[in-house]
């Protein structure tokens, strides 16, 4: 029997709300209004468009409403509201590869077909073709990429000096080698960090994946996180953190706690997305600001492929009642204007036009432009699997990572997690 | 013997309609007592009954991804599936089952030792009560976030405190087989406190003849508290007992905060509550999401249900 679920909201969206004791905002529902609702994520792009916003009420008449809330916190909140069908949102920021596809398919995101061909100067044509498939759906845009990723070394140019290197290593293999002798000759500090949550860990992962020549699927969609390639990369990421990483690594770090250990000075390497630099580089963060450098992902048996992927994107909530205002928002805020301010403050963009300006790159550090460049010729599309549901997904394939952190048999992990990937796609396909 | 009878009339209940009033006002009259509880029934209601029902019928449909999109009705393949799921549902009841006893079993006997000691009057002891009670007004979510930074296994204070005692670093949190037992030290710490303040209340209200008489006859501080104190205290004890049991069951803020989604990455504490959250707002599974948290809505009631018979008989 099919049925047409009309009703708003479960008890379990509603007990899990009030466990979680998220609150939600006052509703207003007042149609077109002058105040355009926005719900974005704690970022610096976020930051910096907060301190741009009276430009975007002068130049408008209109009112901008921020809602700034954890990468957790957000999911959840747009889980309970889209689902309830809640108007009280009009602007969204969103990941469009870990939930575009879901949002999209459940039909959350509007479709901004018309509104991007609208204006000339704004010029959708000039956003990198990569970021714009990942936020486009059935042929449709719905969102428009706003931060861009890849994935890079970062690393302590001082230790590596008193660890007698002249250069950041180039291959992997010689990642591993420089990350024992820093660890071996300074008891305090790892040789090297990253991410070890199930979860967190995969995206950074992936480059590792793609540079020993593996990926999530195989060519014919077919799970492949068993190939010979993966399974080296499993065991080699597993391997580095176990051998040269912190004492007593946990199995829960994501990027805050990662960051936390390269940035207090314990760790000489640090493989992380080329997005977040400011908190290693500014002195008011990171007691090491002095002597980070950054190089490009060191190349496996496959070469260095790291990801390169639209991290964050602006979409419409295809519930609101204000939908014209909420595409001037985002027109505004996406423009090349602002796009060049973000871009020099740290943040990069996925406008081309604005990469090709000398002044669009002229307060990156030098070597991190250089690594920047370097990923974006050879970078992977994706840093997960290319799912609806991503985050069942990246539970299953992050799970060889910790089996190869905690010391057990990665080949093994990966041949499970093999065929409990395929069982996911399977499903998913029905 | 005689049998009393006395008269089975109804008493009057305010003054009768007088003769000529409509007959809606005689009905208004006459069910008085039904309409001034319908708003707060309808409250109950609303508030209550339906969720409950409608995640009664949501666990027993696949809906997926939006609730409001279509969903198939799939009878009880839902609680089939998560009976028999021994990866993550029988896991989770256990894992729940150990945090409820193993925190419940310390926080009585901690609290009652406390108590205890509280409740014969000595100096300073309003402020021995004040400490006492603080973890109680922090918020979860907060100790959590606390209890994670003294945890922590490189930079935090706990491996430190270890270290001036030449004990080695543990790994507290971050370990595999320690997170469980380092969660339900902190629920400990922060809730040992009620169940303090509920015995405390319950001792200071005991009356003092029966303690004298027993101290006449030579009882022996244990035996005074074995056979009278702890007798006297048994129903105070069992509310205690109720209380923290179901809340301890539920807990979800603490777990939440100190280890994320999914309880760790091999779900170390996933209780019963963190995989619904997890299922629900992770995975975006509102039929099964909904089912295992009917099931645990039952454990819950039967919990209940045994505490409930067992202070019965105890009081019997």
């Amino acid at each position: 029997m099919r049925r047409r679920a009309i009703f708003g909201t479960s008890l379990a969206v509603v007990a899990a709300m009030g466990l979680s004791a998220c609150g939600g905002g006052g509703d207003g529902g007042d149609g077109g209004s002058k105040t355009v609702r926005i719900t974005l994520a704690n970022h610096v792009w976020t930051d910096n468009i907060k301190k741009a916003l009276p430009e975007f009420e002068k130049q408008t008449g209109l009112k901008a409403e921020i809602t700034q809330l954890g990468e957790d916190q957000l999911s959840d909140q747009y889980n309970v509201k889209l689902n309830a069908g809640s108007s009280d949102i009009d602007v969204m920021m969103y990941r469009p590869l870990q939930e575009g596809r879901l949002f999209a398919k459940n039909k959350y995101l509007a479709d901004l077909s018309e509104q991007v061909k609208a204006n000339k100067d704004w010029d959708f044509g000039d956003f990198q073709s990569g970021p714009v498939e990942a936020t486009t759906y059935e042929g449709k845009p719905v969102g428009v990429p706003i931060i861009t990723e890849q994935e890079v070394l970062y690393y302590r140019k001082d230790l590596l000096a008193k660890a007698g290197l002249s250069a950041p290593p180039k291959t992997l293999d010689e990642l591993k080698a420089a990350a024992a002798k820093i660890k071996a000759s300074e008891p305090d500090v790892a040789g090297f960090v990253a991410r070890t949550g199930k979860s967190p860990a995969v995206t950074q992962f992936s480059s590792f994946l793609y540079s020993f020549g593996g990926d999530f699927v195989d060519g014919s969609g077919k799970a492949a996180v068993n190939s010979d390639a993966a399974k080296q990369a499993y065991a080699f990421y597993g391997g580095l953190i176990k051998d040269s990483g912190p004492a007593n690594v946990s199995t829960d770090m994501g990027w805050p706690e990662a960051m936390a250990i390269f940035t207090q000075g314990k760790a000489a390497f640090y493989t992380e997305a080329n997005s977040l630099y400011k908190n290693a580089t500014d002195p008011a963060k990171s007691k090491v600001s002095d002597n980070v450098g950054f190089a490009p992902f060191p190349a496996g048996p496959g070469g260095s492929k790291p990801y390169n992927i639209p991290s964050w994107a602006l979409g419409v909530n295809s519930s609101s009642e204000n939908t014209a205002n909420a595409w001037k928002f985002i027109e505004w805020a996406t423009g090349k204007a602002q796009t060049l301010a973000q871009q020099k403050s740290g943040v990069p963009g996925a406008r081309t036009s604005v990469w090709a300006d000398p002044e669009g790159t002229s307060t990156f550090p030098k070597d991190l432009v250089e690594a920047i460049a370097a990923s974006t010729k050879d970078g992977v599309g994706h840093d997960r699997p290319l799912v609806v549901k991503v985050a069942e997904s990246r539970e299953i394939v992050g799970q060889p990572i910790v089996d190869a952190i905690t010391g057990k048999d990665a080949a093994a992990a990966a041949d499970t997690a093999n065929a409990a990937f395929q069982k996911f796609l399977d499903d998913e396909a029905k | 013997m005689a049998t009393i009878t006395t008269p089975t009339t109804e008493a009057p209940r305010g003054a009768p309609a007088a003769p000529g009033t409509p007959g809606w006002l005689r009905w208004v009259d006459e069910h008085r007592k039904w309409l001034f509880a319908a708003p707060a029934m309808a409250f109950v209601a609303a508030l209550l009954v339906f969720p409950l029902a409608w995640t009664g019928y949501l666990s027993l449909t696949d809906a997926e991804g939006s609730v409001r999109a279509e969903s198939e009705f799939v009878g009880l393949r839902n609680y089939l599936d998560v009976l028999s799921d021994t990866e993550r549902f029988w896991p989770a009841v256990g894992r729940t089952a150990t945090f409820t006893v193993v925190a419940l079993l310390f926080e009585v006997v901690l609290g009652m030792a406390i108590a205890l000691l509280l409740w014969r009057p000595f100096k300073g002891q309003r402020w021995v009560r004040v400490a006492i009670l603080m973890p109680l007004v922090a918020t979860p979510v907060a100790v959590g976030m606390m209890w994670r930074l003294i945890f922590d296994p490189n930079i935090g204070m706990a491996n430190q405190l270890l270290g001036w005692f030449g004990i080695g670093p543990q790994p507290w949190l971050a370990g595999q087989h320690s997170a469980l037992p380092t969660t339900i030290f902190i629920d400990v710490w922060q809730w040992t406190p009620m169940v303090v303040l509920i015995l405390l209340a319950g001792l200071t209200s005991l009356s003092e003849e029966p303690q004298e008489a027993a101290r006449i006859d030579g009882a022996s501080t244990w035996q005074r508290f074995r056979h009278v104190t702890l007798p006297l205290l048994m129903p105070t004890l069992t509310v205690a007992v109720l209380l923290r049991g179901i809340d301890a069951l539920k807990t979800f803020d603490i777990l939440y905060a100190t280890k994320g989604r999914g309880g760790g990455s091999f779900h170390e504490v996933e209780t019963l509550n963190v995989y619904a959250y997890g299922l629900s707002f992770d995975y975006n599974e509102y039929g099964v999401s909904s089912t295992v948290l009917i099931l645990f809505f039952l454990i819950i009631i039967g919990a209940m249900w045994a505490l409930t018979a067992r202070r019965k008989e105890a009081q019997r």
